[in-house]
């Protein structure tokens, strides 16, 4: 991804799925600042401006090349009491579920438990 | 460019010509906007070989095929499969020269070329370089046998083993 | 049903091992995503919104119930306990993790099963009749040619790499069942009115999505000896001059819309002319080979009206609705074909759990010959029940919640997964479904209005089948928010028709209300036994159209 190329309007997060188990996954900055992957759209990490988004990008291409997920795009958002909400609907449902099964996605917390991945 | 034939890794007598100049190079691999053009300029010990777009109707080609030694058919993505009926037609025609596929196809289509007609693949040097010969001989043998008649794969057609079964045993019961 | 031989068995077992290998070359970098999502899509195996989604062939609809058992067993092991069936006669578990996938494979290829083809630029899953082998109207039961049809177009050399996915589907009776005119190619057994011998009719192009086409008959009779060579000409004359150059202008039916059927069907001739038949059809031991596995079963012998059944009916009046909804004439006196509805109030429309599939699964072993159907309406069919049977049935069926007595009325809907699961979506289906099946909930109005077929899907990819719904619903999104496009007319059996928009697209809570105007202005206007379709024909679309306007104005 080139930083010339028009990207969404920031505030944005960085989505993707991951390769072998199909989650969707949420680059995140663990706890040393270094950028990993979550299952968790609360933590998923938010960058504010242009240098931000192009980190997310590098990361995003270096995770692709590794064959660790897929389809990673940057998604813009909203916040909301601190959590980043995706302003399209569609990236909204990536986050939550079905919305006719509350039970399950991660609106039930599937996969949130797991520590995030590096 | 890397070539495959059914064996595996093969020597490319061809050689590429820039435009329908051919001098005298022995096996010479023209373009076909200027196919016509190199025929004219045949010399006797010369064999010509054209490779063509995946778009190019069979019936523009049929004409060529008595003076071609080999018709190499590009595949501008792997997923575009013209290539495939294209070499079914000129195979049909009689044609018994080499047919060549040139692009980036990727070893799971390896059976399905020599199905076809195919003699020998040509890849790009970074397809050929993420897919090692051995993958291409492993997915060559992915089926033992097939379902489809008439596709080069004798003595390894599921209708036609199950004819031969009848016929070998004609009171068994079902 | 068809039983695999050692040679199916050994096809799908190399089809597992190469789909395994295959993703090992994708994990270790051999191919790139753009290379290996073609091969896993020709394995069924989808990337969703949420998840990896596996779309597992089920061949002309038909499993038994060592089969649906197995279905089971995996949604419980590898998935959320559920799948759904889909308008094409497979079957979708939404939650599965591509490492997982080689083993979800040999499980399936332990009952015969796979996921070979069900999506991609190939031929897909041919579908039938779900009331094959039993329909009164049958002709001769298609089956036996999808079958032949599924074998020849599995891993097919030439015809793998298409400009477009291709669907064939299969009908032997008088009515279509299986919506062939929608389909890139529609089989249709007949009989030749010289000869008496079934032949087929061929029809080319049809086929729903952004364009919709009804398909158009190329050959009316093709003797049923020529039809692997007369396949093999309509495919390559596709192959070799569909537009490639356009995902959306890539299917068959746009070339056959391009250049006229007639010339189409010019160069289908002209290329099946230069084939050689005896080299690429089936024998007729072969073709007989696959027949046989669809004989009839070993049908008792009994009186056409079960005392059993009337008694019970008279009894219970729930039942004795149940049964005059679900039930459908068969061919054998005593005998019935069963559909069970999984369009009950509040699950999503074709979606099963495991509980559910293995108390089908029990039913059709105990009380259909081991068999059962799954139809292009997500609904499933039991199609050899004993008419003295159905009562225990209904008992049972209850206590799964799979009694709902609305086969063919205004809550079987059929719906598209939709946003809620699918990544290509652009709104939801799921919850305008359950809307208006919770609007028309009260099932004496559901009789009252009569066969009433409504279709949603949530893209213009149309795999809701909305065009032939004789109410579409589309969903789309207009200045982001979900938005619904209604169409009216549409028809999906053998008077193949596409549905017309009746107005601009409506906001999700405004749905259920122009369906009710819709259905008033014919309860209103309909003529004493006049279906719903029948109505719409007879006055046109106008008074529809006045009617939606005026929930529009209300809306606003």
């Amino acid at each position: 991804m080139s930083a010339a190329a028009k990207r969404v309007p920031l505030p944005a997060i960085l989505l993707a799925n991951d390769l072998l188990d199909g989650d969707v996954v949420f680059a995140t900055a663990d706890g040393a600042g270094a950028l990993a992957w979550t299952r968790d759209p609360a933590a998923a990490l938010v960058a504010a401006d242009d240098a931000a988004a192009a980190r997310l990008e590098g990361f995003a291409a270096a995770a692709l090349a590794g064959n660790r997920v897929v389809d990673a795009y940057l998604v813009d958002v909203a916040l909301e009491s601190g959590r980043p909400v995706p302003r399209h609907f569609r990236e909204r449902f990536k986050t939550l579920g079905p919305s006719n099964r509350p039970d399950l996605g991660k609106q039930a917390g599937d996969g949130i438990a797991s520590a995030p991945k590096g | 460019m890397p070539l495959l034939d059914r064996n595996g890794n093969a020597a490319d007598r061809w050689t590429r010509s820039e435009g329908a100049a051919i001098g005298n190079i022995p096996a010479a691999l023209v373009r076909w906007e200027v196919l016509a053009e190199a025929l004219d300029a045949q010399e006797p010990e010369q064999v010509i070989g054209v490779l063509i777009p995946n778009s190019v109707a069979f019936a523009e080609l049929a004409s060529f095929l008595p003076r071609l030694a080999l018709v190499a058919i590009a595949f501008p993505a792997y997923a575009d499969g013209r290539g495939f009926s294209l070499a079914r037609q000129i195979r049909r025609a009689g044609f018994a020269g080499e047919i060549r596929a040139s692009g980036p196809l990727v070893a799971d289509q390896f059976a399905y070329a020599l199905s076809c007609g195919f003699d020998t693949i040509e890849l790009p040097e970074a397809s050929a370089a993420r897919q090692p010969v051995e993958q291409w001989l492993h997915a060559r043998d992915a089926f033992s046998h097939t379902y489809q008649r008439g596709y080069r794969a004798a003595g390894r057609n599921i209708l036609d083993r199950r004819r031969a079964a009848r016929a070998a045993a004609p009171a068994a019961g079902r | 049903m068809y039983r695999y031989d050692e040679f199916d068995e050994r096809f799908v077992r190399e089809r597992v091992a190469q789909f395994t290998d295959q993703v090992a070359r994708r994990l270790d970098g051999s191919l790139t995503e753009d290379e290996f999502k073609p091969l896993r899509l020709k394995n069924g195996v989808y990337l969703q919104l949420h998840a990896y989604m596996l779309r597992i062939a089920i061949p002309y609809g038909t499993l038994n119930s060592r089969q649906l058992r197995q279905l089971a067993l995996i949604g419980e092991k590898y998935d959320r306990g559920y799948g759904h069936f889909t308008t094409r006669q497979n079957l979708q578990f939404n939650w599965p993790k591509l490492r997982d996938v080689p083993e979800i494979l040999g499980l399936l290829a332990d009952v015969e099963m796979h996921c070979i083809q069900t999506s991609g630029n190939c031929i897909r899953n041919v579908t039938a009749d779900h009331f094959a082998g039993v329909a009164r109207d049958e002709i001769e039961d298609p089956r036996p040619t999808a079958e032949l049809i599924r074998q020849w177009s599995s891993a097919h050399p030439e015809f793998s790499y298409l400009p477009r996915k291709f669907k064939i589907a299969v009908t032997g009776a008088e009515a279509d069942r299986a919506v062939i005119k929608a389909h890139d190619i529609g089989l249709r057994l007949r009989r030749h009115p010289d000869t008496h011998e079934t032949c087929y009719e061929i029809s080319v192009g049809g086929g729903l999505g952004r364009t919709p086409m009804i398909g158009k008959v190329v050959r009316d009779y093709l003797p049923k000896q020529d039809l692997l060579a007369y396949l093999e000409a309509i495919m390559r004359v596709y192959n070799l001059e569909g537009r490639r150059d356009n995902k959306y202008k890539a299917r068959v039916k746009i070339l056959v819309h391009e250049i006229g059927a007639e010339e189409f069907t010019r160069r289908v001739e002209a290329e099946f002319a230069l084939l050689d038949g005896p080299s690429i059809n089936a024998d007729p031991e072969e073709v007989a080979r696959i027949a046989a596995y669809f004989a009839p079963p070993r049908y008792d012998v009994l009186p056409a009206v079960s005392n059993t059944l009337e008694a019970a009916k008279a009894s219970n009046p729930a039942f004795a609705r149940w049964v005059e909804v679900n039930t459908t004439p068969h061919k054998i006196p005593g005998y019935t074909a069963l559909t069970i509805s999984l369009k009950p109030q509040g699950q999503a429309p074709g979606d099963a759990t495991s509980e559910q599939m293995r108390a089908v699964a029990d039913l059709a072993e105990r009380y259909s010959f081991d068999e059962l159907r799954v139809t292009h309406a997500q609904n499933l069919v039991l199609p050899h029940v004993r008419q003295r049977d159905l009562y225990v049935i209904w008992q049972q069926l209850g206590e799964a919640g799979l009694a709902t007595a609305n086969v063919g009325l205004v809550t079987d809907i059929i719906s598209c997964p939709g946003l809620d699961y699918c990544a290509l979506a652009t709104a939801r289906s799921i919850p305008i479904a359950q809307a208006i099946q919770s609007r028309f909930a009260d099932e004496a109005r559901q009789r009252e209005i009569g066969p009433l077929g409504i279709k949603i899907s949530g893209c213009i990819n149309a795999c809701g089948h909305h065009h032939v719904g004789h109410i579409g619903i589309l969903g789309l999104e207009k200045r982001g928010i979900e938005s619904y496009q209604i169409t009216l007319g549409g028809d999906a059996t053998e008077n193949a028709a596409i549905g017309e928009i009746l107005g601009p697209g409506l906001a999700a809570e405004e749905v259920p209300d122009a369906i009710e105007r819709i259905v008033g202005v014919y309860l209103a206007a309909r003529s004493e036994g006049e279906s719903f379709i029948d109505n719409v024909r007879r006055i046109g679309l106008a008074p529809f159209k006045a009617a939606f306007q005026e929930t529009a104005r209300a809306a606003a």
